[in-house]
């Protein structure tokens, strides 16, 4: 920074401030970018998470520019004759051609394609990762709740790019995607084989397919992209950043270091330490090699035809189902496709939009939030949390159910049953085990406000009693521990009265206070002054 | 200078530890012991030949093959199986059986070259079947990769994986891994057809596409993996594996490594406020 913010009667001697100032004389930005530029910005680890993203999206960005400049999208076929021997002159699409070319004869294309595909990863489980830490801070609630809900949108409009993506090179693996997806299209009752020539321009694969995923890859999803992670970001900004739990930090305040210059700074070195890390990825890590897949050809298949990571659920629900299909009036209803393709990614997805409404509903909480929870404060919310993510990690580790057979030497029908139980059994237990360690560690906070932190020091009375030392502790501790509310359930009066609800809503208020009892039915207190009073007076422990 | 080439270093060492961990899979069923039976025979004769085989045999073969090879209920008749079918079995270190399971398994090998031949001779003089391919039917040419690579993707893939890596079948059995393979025993596979595996006489793949999806897979299996570490060459799976562990870990690494720093001035300045006050509240 050339230009001083702080004092307006500095006449400018650098370029960059002559510059500024000649901007600021015409547009006025000076006030506005002291106010801005000041903005603080909290630090915390976890926080960088959607940065992961941010510039992961740069990246693709930037790599896939480059990508489309060589890439032909067509699905017309053409004999191949460049330079990589063992597909010489195999009838191939133009798509596949293209992507062998920019691979082995485009100087750098193999290094961007594999920087393209490996920061593809990075976004999405970069997106996952920043979804999760959303969740268990409980920085979706008022007044982050629509931007919880871009987020959302965000989150899907990333699978699909992705999908998009990993169909264009029309390899042999790609091909097996899009057969799969046909078929997902086709099981939709009534409508299915009209959208699926709809979507592919007549029988599977046609000659339209390519060329229109790459609209959508390229400018149409991208683009929806771009305008909502601006949205997202304004929001971040405008609404301020949430914080943890700390001395002199408020609902009403942020603590942290200013946008300009040292969060700025962070940021980015942390572009570059995420770009950095990706480049090394595409230069030393070998993915998706199309060349040793082959074209598609309908009639090919390979062993281990998987997807990326972030639609195995999908394929792990797809093979999990047991063959259960409706034949009635010459139609075919096919539940082994329905089911686990549309109804429960479906559900799954419905449910992480509208959680946030979902627990302020519960909690009837409708104060505004800016300080963090802690996991552990919300046992319920952190577990149904895990429970999510056991039940999708199930699906995950089903979707290989064939590499983990290999590879452990076990039967794919025993994976495939033993996944079958886990899928309900799993998130239950999951469940169970989080609220239990949750409440573990809340009365081990508790424990520590009252007695202090264990020293290690053991002493001896004269009696011969065995006793630790414990040390207090400092104030700013204390407060981190105690910050948060305990929330309790809320009775049927409560419930019925916060809302003047009348009789035929009965139903409704009853299981609102049931759903309450299910969250907060359970807690630790924390300790009162009282409590802390005499465990401080009371002197040993 | 150091840090970068320690980052260097990080992909491929967790490269080595995943190669090593699916090779650790492969290696529990290759450990056994060779036994050293091996006498050194000197029929030259293929009548002296036969004999041979047949003494071989019934030592170690005729307890589930029966006696004249007519087959029991441990072990299938070997009449008309042919010279390839005992030289795929054996050469392999399938045969002799061992443990049962969901697939026989491949094992040290118990013989000599010349011993397994001379209990082919044995089997194929009892009813003939297919030959042990002469080796120019096998050789690696150049100019049939092409073809061998359309038809290994059209015939093989589907149970052998796209790069010959193998894939698992329905109950506990798999096709192994090609990648170890020599060009006879492929030839001879597609000849027999193996347990599990569909036999592909002449009829249905001729000698000379044989030989091409042998060029095919030998050239394959040789060839560098162009864009770096090849991740077992497993497809998607290991590259999410690869991210969600590794790739996760360092990037979280980072970010806490910069979140934990800032600069000299902001962090004196922010110790001097939290002196003052306690803590330093921008507030906004
Ligand atoms: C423990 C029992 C056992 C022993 C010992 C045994 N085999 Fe086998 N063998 C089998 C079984 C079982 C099969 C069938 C495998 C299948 O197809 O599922 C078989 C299959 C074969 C086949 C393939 C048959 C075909 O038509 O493709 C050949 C060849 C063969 N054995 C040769 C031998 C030879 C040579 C020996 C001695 C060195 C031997 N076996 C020892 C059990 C045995
Ligand atoms: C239906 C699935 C299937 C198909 C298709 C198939 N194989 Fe196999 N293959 C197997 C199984 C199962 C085995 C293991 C047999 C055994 O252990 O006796 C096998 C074994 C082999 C082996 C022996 C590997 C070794 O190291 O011992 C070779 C070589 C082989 N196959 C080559 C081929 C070729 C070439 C093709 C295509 C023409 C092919 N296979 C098609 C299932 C298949
Ligand atoms: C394209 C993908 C995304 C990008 C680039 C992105 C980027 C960011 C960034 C940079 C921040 C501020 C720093 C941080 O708290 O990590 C943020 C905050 C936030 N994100 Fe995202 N995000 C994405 C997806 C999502 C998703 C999928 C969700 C949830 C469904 C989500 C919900 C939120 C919320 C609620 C905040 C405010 C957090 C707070 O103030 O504590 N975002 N996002």
């Amino acid at each position: 920074m050339s230009t001083s913010t702080s004092n307006e009667e500095i006449v400018p001697t650098t370029l960059g401030g002559k510059a500024s100032d000649y901007l600021d004389q015409r547009l006025g930005i000076a006030g506005a970018a002291k106010k801005n530029l000041r903005k603080i910005f909290p630090d915390h680890w976890s926080f960088m998470l959607g940065e992961v993203c941010l510039y992961s999206f740069i990246i693709l960005l930037l790599s896939g520019i480059f990508l489309t400049l060589f890439f032909t999208p067509s699905m017309g076929e053409v004999t191949y004759n460049g330079s990589y021997t063992p597909l010489d002159g195999i009838k191939m699409s133009e798509a596949y051609a293209s992507t062998l070319n920019i691979s082995f004869d485009v100087r750098g294309g193999l290094l961007m394609r594999q920087i393209h595909h490996w920061a593809a990863l990075v976004f999405v489980m970069g997106i996952m990762v920043h979804m999760l830490r959303i969740f268990f801070t409980g920085a979706f609630r008022k007044p982050r709740e629509l931007n919880w809900l871009i987020g959302f949108t965000l989150f899907v409009l990333a699978l699909l790019e992705g999908f998009a993506g990993y169909s264009l090179p029309d390899d042999l693996l790609s091909g097996t995607g899009l057969r799969i997806m046909q078929g997902i299209i086709l099981s939709i009752p009534i409508v299915g084989t009209y959208l699926s020539y709809f979507f592919f321009g007549g029988l599977f694969p046609g000659h339209v397919l390519i060329p229109r995923l790459f609209t959508v890859h390229i400018l149409l999803v991208p683009g929806i992209i771009l305008a909502l992670i601006t949205a997202h970001l304004i929001l971040v900004f405008y609404q301020k950043h949430t914080q943890w739990a700390g001395p002199g930090r408020t609902n009403e305040n942020v603590v942290g270091l200013p946008l300009m210059p040292v969060y700025m700074a962070k940021a980015g070195g942390f572009f570059f330490v995420v770009f950095g890390f990706i480049a090394l990825l595409g230069g030393l890590v070998s993915i998706n090699p199309i060349w040793d897949y082959g074209p598609y050809v309908p009639t090919q298949i390979t062993a281990g035809s998987q997807p990326d990571f972030y639609i195995g659920f999908f394929e792990g629900a797809l093979r999990m189902m047991p063959n259960w299909e409706i034949n009635a009036w010459g139609h075919t209803l096919s539940l082994n496709i329905l089911i686990p393709a549309v109804v429960v990614p479906g559900i799954l997805f419905t449910g992480l939009a509208i959680y946030p409404f979902f627990e302020a509903w519960v909690t009837g909480d409708k104060r505004e939030h800016h300080i963090l929870d802690r996991p552990r404060n919300m046992p319920t919310r952190t577990a149904i949390g895990v429970a999510g993510i056991v039940f999708y990690g199930i699906g995950w580790i089903n979707g290989g159910n064939d590499l983990v057979a290999t590879h452990f030497n076990l039967s794919v029908e025993t994976i495939t049953w033993v996944d079958r139980v886990l899928i309900f059994v799993g998130p239950v237990f999951g469940f169970w085990l989080t609220r239990r360690i949750c409440f573990g560690l809340q009365r081990r906070d508790r424990d520590k406000v009252l007695h202090g932190r264990e020293s290690g020091i053991i002493t001896r009375s004269p009696e011969g009693q065995f006793s630790e030392i414990h040390t207090p502790l400092p104030q700013g501790d204390l407060h981190k521990l105690t910050a948060h509310d305990v929330h309790r359930p809320l009775t049927l009066t409560e419930v019925t009265d916060s809302n003047g609800v009348p009789a035929p809503k009965l139903r409704l208020a009853k299981l609102r206070a049931r759903a309450t009892r299910w969250y907060f039915g359970e807690r630790v207190e924390k300790p009162t002054e009282e409590e802390y009073r005499q465990a401080i007076s009371s002197g040993h422990h | 200078m150091k840090s970068l080439s320690t980052r260097r270093r990080h992909p491929l060492a967790a490269f080595v530890v995943l190669a090593l961990a699916l090779a650790f899979a492969g290696t529990l069923f290759a450990a056994f012991l060779s036994p050293n039976s091996a006498s050194a025979d000197s029929g030259t004769s293929n009548a002296q030949a036969i004999a041979n085989g047949k003494a071989l045999y019934e030592t170690s073969c005729s307890s589930c093959h029966g006696q004249n090879a007519e087959g029991s209920s441990y072990g299938p008749s070997l009449v008309g199986s042919g010279a390839a079918a005992v030289d795929f079995q054996v050469s392999t270190g399938r045969m002799p059986a061992q443990q049962p399971g969901a697939q026989i398994q491949k094992k040290a090998v118990l013989y000599t070259q010349e011993q397994i031949d001379e209990m082919a001779a044995y089997i194929d003089s009892l009813g003939g079947g297919p030959a042990v391919p002469d080796s120019s039917k096998y050789q690696v040419d150049d100019n049939l990769v092409q073809l061998g690579g359309v038809l290994f993707r059209t015939t093989c893939s589907q149970c052998h994986n796209f790069a010959g890596e193998g894939g698992a079948l329905t109950d506990g059995k798999y096709a192994p891994s090609l990648t170890q393979t020599n060009p006879k025993a492929i030839y001879e596979a597609m000849l027999t057809g193996p347990q599990n595996m569909p036999n592909f006489p002449d009829t249905v793949i001729s000698p000379m596409e044989k030989q091409a999806i042998i060029s095919y897979i030998v050239t394959m299996r040789d060839e560098p993996n162009y864009g770096g570490a090849g991740l077992g060459r497993l497809g998607p799976t290991s590259e999410g594996l690869f991210i969600w562990t590794f790739g996760l870990i360092a990037l979280l690494l980072f970010a806490v490594w910069i979140a934990a720093h800032t600069t000299k001035a902001s962090a004196e300045r922010v110790a001097k406020a939290k002196a003052a006050t306690g803590a330093k509240g921008g507030k906004e």
